[in-house]
């Protein structure tokens, strides 16, 4: 018994030491907190981008903010529910080329950087974001 | 001299934007052929990191030190709109054992036809042409040669799957290669009965450890039709060291097979390249 106890710790500290999805990527990402920093980074890199901030001209801010918080946090697993339109509606008329569909995935990258997220998780959200690069294009 | 240089300075300049916004590492390395890619195979990926409407150019230095032979490229690239790559490579090949050197020009044109390396599920598709022209052409006709110059026409597919293996991005790349050249066009182009070109199958794999640094495998299936000696396929196992978006260094361990009845040519590949 003793020893299938101490089997049972040393598996959970090899988990806990290796970055398996035993830790989900909401976990990864700092929780609701780690999200919302991660989000005010990106907001912050595409404010002092000239070559996209136009492009957020006539975007309410605040409300871009939660609703990304939530898409984030929705698709890394967290407790919500995103409560926007979808993408190919939330990005008409924005007129997005993939120049800045780059730029806006290097801002992220960089946020998340700044937030040390581990590489690992920055390339599973980043596998998540990539494929709605058809849905935000051109509209 | 400096005149042009300033003239081509100032038609650079007038061009739309000079920006680098693609992410660190989609621009490869170039290759010795002075096309964007691994070391030996030309990826379908446009060299440096210019999106839509921007433009950059690039600078690389290369040298290749087997057991009998040494292998210096250089050359300039300039690409525009990640849809479009030209490029200028000069090698000169020494043969340390044997005496003298073999030098070839190759001008290459690389176009973009479809599908976007880290976004869409299609890989990115891009058609290529390298004219290669050689300088030193007594040697290679000497040995059955046929041809000073020729063309390579190759279709390359690459494609980047995030989050792939324990978290890294593992970058793929298939190539195929019409080719008529001897040993990369070092040993001329066709033999005694034909100049027609030849198929080849080229691949290369990748894997990101880091945002800055990719270790990988390469091969490069090559003709073997000159009688005077065998040509093999080639191999490398490099890794590569993006320091930022203006320099990146590679790397690697090459396995050239025999070259002109020399056997098996090993060493090392060590290639530096600057994107502004």
């Amino acid at each position: 018994m003793k020893t299938r106890l101490l089997v049972a710790c040393a598996l959970l500290l090899a988990l806990g030491c290796s970055q398996t999805p035993s830790q989900s990527l909401y976990q990864q990402l700092g929780e609701e907190a780690g999200i919302a920093a991660i989000t005010d980074g990106l907001l912050h890199q595409i404010e002092h981008d000239p070559l996209i901030v136009g492009h957020f001209r006539d975007t309410d801010i605040p409300r871009f903010r939660r609703l990304l918080i939530e898409q984030l946090c929705e698709l890394s697993g967290g407790p919500c529910q995103y409560s926007g339109a979808t993408m190919e509606e939330s990005h008409t008329g924005l007129h997005l080329t993939t120049r800045d569909f780059d730029r806006l995935v290097n801002h992220l990258i960089t946020a998340m950087q700044q937030q040390k997220v581990p590489y690992s998780a920055q390339n599973r959200l980043l596998a998540m974001l990539a494929p709605m690069y058809p849905e935000v294009i051109d509209r | 001299m400096i005149r042009t240089s300033l003239v081509l300075l100032c038609c650079l300049l007038t061009l739309p934007a000079l920006a680098s916004s693609r992410v660190l590492a989609t621009g490869g390395a170039t290759s010795i052929e002075g096309s964007a890619g691994g070391g030996i195979v030309p990826w379908a990926v446009i060299n440096g990191y210019g999106s839509d409407d921007e433009w950059s150019i690039q600078a690389f230095g290369t040298r290749v030190a087997v057991d009998d032979f040494t292998l210096h490229a250089a050359g300039l690239g300039y690409s525009w709109d990640n849809r479009w790559e030209l490029s200028y490579a000069r090698q000169q090949f020494k043969l340390d054992t044997l005496g003298g050197q073999l030098r070839q020009d190759i001008l290459g044109i690389k176009y973009r036809i479809t599908g976007q390396l880290l976004y869409t599920a299609l890989p990115q598709i891009s058609l290529g042409l390298q004219y290669k022209r050689h300088l030193d052409f007594d040697l290679p006709a000497l040995v059955g040669a046929r041809s000073r110059s020729g063309v390579d026409l190759y279709l390359a597919a690459s494609k980047v799957w995030l989050d792939a293996i324990a978290g890294r991005n593992l970058l793929l790349n298939g190539t195929v290669r019409a080719t008529q050249a001897n040993q990369t066009g070092l040993l001329g182009f066709g033999n005694e009965h034909s100049n027609r070109h030849r198929l080849m199958f080229e691949g290369s794999a990748a894997l990101l450890l880091t945002h800055q640094l990719a270790v990988g495998v390469e091969f490069r299936q090559k003709p073997n039709r000159l009688a005077f000696a065998d040509e093999q396929h080639w191999r490398d196992i490099f890794v590569a060291w993006f320091v930022n978006r203006k320099l990146s260094v590679t790397a690697a361990y090459a396995d050239l097979g025999d070259i002109a009845g020399l056997p098996s040519q090993q060493g090392w590949y060590l290639s530096v390249e600057g994107s502004w």
